[in-house]
């Protein structure tokens, strides 16, 4: 209790120092954190895949479509349970600067395989039963204002022409780390037209996603997809959900690399900003501990006082850091819009950031206590007055 | 103060240099004397001459080159610097010319210091310390910070705080030296007191014949050696 005091008294010694010292360290751990879960959201598709789901795509390119009837043959692979298949879209809600993932899927079939979206009952009867209908993320619908009834216009890229829907439905994740902000609309809507207006574009599909009777069956099941449609006119690329994900984040895995070591630089300079604030603290103190180890008390004394005020700063503007972390990362994500589908400070994260800070303060510890250890009893008392 | 007593401090043929720079620059050359338990002594000198040096061997704060050193019945100068650290806190007291008081502890919680390195309870230490603060008429100034204090008050919480683990010798290195000429009688009177109540054995650097002219015994050293007191 003694030494606790004296450790918090002498962090509040110099308060304007501490204070700033304190500062740096609540920008930096907070820095740290909002980049860490920049990273983390750019892993969020990943880290959201099921083990019992394969995507199925064109092995030229994801650009290339599949024939519809592949459908048929896949599902009778064994270790399939369901397939469904999926369309990008691509269209653009009223301009370009709106973007958010649509897709056209066979409704029944893909929701049964995706059970993390929970979409009310009601909801997804109205949305079976309307070709035009469209059921929307929870995050998406809060961005835009959409609500059941609501009719929205895509204007198409890929698929040309105007296209409107009703939204007639809005689903949640089960999981924080689930993607809301996703626009699922019937695929035979998108058939149906596309038969009207680029008959050779008509039934076809972007990718299959294929439910597996059980994880360990993956390596078996995507052998199998893709010899079946060997030598075929669209051969397949079969891959886990998690792999299919990642290649998406490989494609930008320079930017992920560049956030990761500005959030590690961040700590670096303020463990050096931290150090210094030591080290003028140590110096200033020679006579106290010369003092201090007169009176008999040990290095280890010292060292224990050096790094409990340390750590004891540190804490504290780490702990101020993590804390606005949350609402900071909260703000960012609403301004990056629908960039980020998922965007969660996550437990790890904050994990990272309290050991950040703990470094941060040991670390610049670490010289000052090796000092104050080593003085010379008869010198550091000549430092008085 | 009686020459028969038990030296509690023997000092046989110590020699102390320093090196400053490539040379070696002698401080202490063979100094041996006794000090009687009891004693009140004062070491006087001309800057450079050696006195400090040679009491903050006799604390255990500082080692000679070579020479025997034996205070309180232990060869001083044969323990590591854990052993030291360990035998200063139970058998030296010490009164520094700027007091050396942590600042950011009050005048309680400075004496209480010293008591932490013994296995008194949080409630003996405090009845120690009171009584402590008692001796030196400092109840009242009890949660004063040292910078709230005067010299003289601040110089008193030293000396309790050197006083609160009845160490065997108490070391002052010219305790008055910070002070103005009322404040520094107080203080060399309670030292005085320390001495002749207490039989505390009291080792005191000073450059103040007034200061000296408390002492039993003076003794004076002049480039390193003693000289006739």
């Amino acid at each position: 209790m003694y030494f606790l005091k004296l450790i918090v008294r002498n962090a509040l010694r110099h308060r304007l120092r501490s204070g700033l010292t304190a500062l740096g360290i609540v920008v930096a751990i907070l820095a740290f954190g909002v980049l860490r879960t920049v990273v983390d959201a750019w892993y969020a598709g990943a880290a959201a895949a099921s083990a019992t789901r394969l995507v199925t795509r064109n092995a030229i390119s994801l650009v290339f479509p599949l024939p519809l009837t592949y459908m048929g043959k896949i599902r009778q692979i064994d270790g399939v349970k369901s397939v469904s298949h999926a369309n990008w879209f691509g269209g653009v809600y009223i301009t370009e600067k709106n973007f958010f993932p649509q897709f056209a899927v066979q409704a029944q079939s893909y929701f049964a395989l995706y059970p993390e979206f929970v979409v009310d009952p009601g909801q997804m009867r109205e949305f079976l039963r309307d070709r035009k209908g469209a059921i929307v993320g929870r995050k998406l619908a809060t961005t835009y204002g959409f609500k059941p009834g609501d009719q929205v216009s895509l204007r198409g890229t890929i698929f040309p022409g105007n296209w409107e829907f009703v939204v007639r439905g809005i689903y949640d994740g089960a999981e924080a780390k689930t993607d809301t902000s996703q626009f699922f609309f019937h695929w035979n809507y998108l058939n149906e037209t596309m038969i009207k207006l680029a008959p050779r574009r008509a039934n076809t599909v972007g990718v299959y996603v294929v439910g597996l009777t059980s994880a360990d069956r993956a390596a078996a099941v995507t052998a199998a997809i893709d010899a079946t449609f060997r030598n075929s006119l669209a051969e397949t690329l079969t891959e886990t959900e998690q792999a299919f994900q990642l290649g998406f984040v490989s494609m930008t895995e320079a930017i992920v690399v560049a956030i990761k070591i500005v959030s590690f630089l961040v700590i670096f300079i303020i463990m050096a900003v931290m150090a210094n604030t030591m080290a003028m603290t140590a110096r200033e103190r020679t006579a106290e501990y010369a003092t201090l180890k007169a009176l008999g008390f040990g290095p280890l004394a010292l060292a224990a006082m050096i790094f409990g005020e340390s750590l004891a700063i540190a804490g504290a503007g780490g702990l101020i850091g993590v804390v606005l972390t949350f609402p900071v990362a909260e703000r960012f994500a609403a301004e990056m819009g629908s960039l980020f589908p998922v965007f969660n400070v996550g437990r790890e994260t904050v994990a990272m950031q309290v050991a950040a800070a703990l470094l941060v303060g040991a670390v610049a510890a670490c010289l000052p206590a090796l000092r104050a250890a080593r003085i010379r009893i008869a010198e550091g008392l000549r430092n008085v007055g | 103060m009686s020459n028969t007593a038990q030296p509690v401090v023997e000092i046989s043929d110590l020699v102390k240099s320093y090196r400053r720079g490539e040379q070696i620059v002698p401080v202490l050359t063979g100094i041996t004397f006794d000090i009687a338990a009891g004693d009140f002594v004062a070491l006087m000198g001309p800057s450079g001459s050696g006195k400090s040096t040679l009491l903050n061997m006799i604390a255990g704060i500082d080692k000679p080159d070579s020479g025997s050193l034996r205070v309180a019945g232990t060869d001083i100068t044969a323990l590591s610097e854990a052993g030291l650290a360990d035998w200063r806190s139970r058998n030296v007291g010490f009164i520094f010319q700027f007091y050396n008081l942590l600042p950011v502890l009050t005048a309680f919680e400075n004496i209480e210091l010293p008591l932490l390195l013994t296995d008194l309870s949080a409630r003996e230490r405090g009845e120690h310390v009171a009584a402590a603060l008692s001796m030196m008429g400092l109840t009242d100034r009890s949660d004063h910070y040292p910078s709230e204090l005067s010299g003289g008050q601040q110089q008193r919480v030293a000396i309790a705080r050197a006083i609160i683990t009845d160490p065997t010798i108490l070391v002052a290195d010219e305790p008055t030296g910070d002070l103005d000429r009322v404040s520094a009688a107080e203080i060399l009177n309670l030292i005085e007191r320390l001495n002749r109540e207490l039989g505390k054995t009291v080792i005191m650097v000073t450059h103040d014949p007034q200061a000296a002219s408390k002492a039993h015994t003076v003794r004076h050293l002049e480039k390193g050696e003693l000289s006739a007191g």
